[in-house]
């Protein structure tokens, strides 16, 4: 037999640390970025000034008036999602619901946005 | 008149051999859809990997920086943002190779270097988007899938790699080592 070689052979005892290694880091960002705990509140923007922040622990849904007809946005098990928006395409709506820090749904045509902030409140809400 | 006459070594011709085969497979990919943009197998990391270890790390950053020169100039992306995106990652992986050279060659083959250097790229090209081409999205909300798939990737790369330079050397020095 001019060569023998097996996956083991091809991998070498260094090669699985480096795998395993690889993997945890994979774990750890996932665990970093996806799992982190939810995001504590929500901005809602409308043509880019704060319309509305409050907290994701109480359900709640709020009429938010733009220039192309009234976006509704509704939080529930602390999460938050537009509910209906006059905007052609629908993109807010489709994105569904939204629960971690930094995630948002634009409604660029009716000038709404509602962000998801974490526990480091740029808005203190006892001054609104 | 003068006539000047440049004589390319058999290194030379080494490299631009190696060059255009990298560039082959690089251009072979960007015809390939992807589910991600970004995502893809890196296929010309296998020529970077397999130069590193037969001629070492200088032919291997000449034929990496080659590959990424030229192949932007046939796919028409030259000094533009991918092309940004791919020095950086070739620059990060190179980098990575360079500091790889210490591990024992016994127990880190080619699957360690090109789970490393896939990683580097993916870590650099991150990077560079978040904080040069969208500094206002997170892109680091994207980044387990992108290490998954350098995981993956470079797995695979390695694996390919390894079968290659075991099948070219026959009976030679790593047989042993098992």
């Amino acid at each position: 037999m001019k060569f023998s070689w097996s996956a083991m052979a091809l991998i070498r005892r260094g090669d699985w640390g480096v795998l395993l290694l690889g993997l945890l880091v994979v774990i750890a960002l996932a665990k970093h970025y996806w799992m982190s705990p939810p995001g504590q509140h929500l901005v809602i923007k409308r043509g880019g000034d704060v319309f509305l922040t409050a907290s994701l622990q109480q359900p709640f849904s709020v009429n938010v008036p733009g220039p192309l007809g009234v976006t509704q946005v509704e939080v529930r098990d602390q999460r938050a999602r537009v509910r209906s928006d006059p905007s052609p395409r629908q993109l807010c709506v489709r994105q569904g619901w939204i629960s971690h820090e930094g995630e948002a749904a634009i409604c660029l045509p009716n000038q709404v946005s509602v962000e998801i902030v974490g526990q480091v409140r740029r808005y203190d809400s006892l001054n609104y | 008149m003068t006539v000047l006459t440049i004589k390319p070594t058999a290194e030379d011709h080494r490299i631009a051999y190696l060059a255009a085969l990298a560039i082959a497979l690089m251009l072979m990919e960007a015809a390939l859809p992807s589910p991600l943009p970004g995502v893809k197998p890196g296929l010309a990391n296998i020529v970077t990997l397999l130069v590193l270890k037969q001629y070492g790390l200088r032919t291997a950053v000449w034929v990496s920086g080659l590959r990424v020169v030229a192949g932007s100039i046939l796919l028409g992306s030259f000094l533009t943002p991918s092309f940004m995106l791919s020095l950086g990652g070739a620059v990060a992986s190179l980098a990575v190779l360079w500091l790889a050279r210490g591990l024992p060659e016994r127990y880190f083959g080619a699957v360690s270097l090109s789970v490393l250097a896939a990683f580097a790229h993916v870590g650099a090209q991150l990077t560079i988007v978040s904080l040069w081409l969208m500094p206002t999205v997170n892109v680091f909300y994207l980044s387990p899938v992108f290490a998954a798939a350098a995981w993956v990737f470079g797995l695979s790369n390695g694996l390919i790699t390894a079968y290659l330079l075991t099948s070219h050397h026959g009976n030679s020095q790593h047989e042993s080592a098992t």
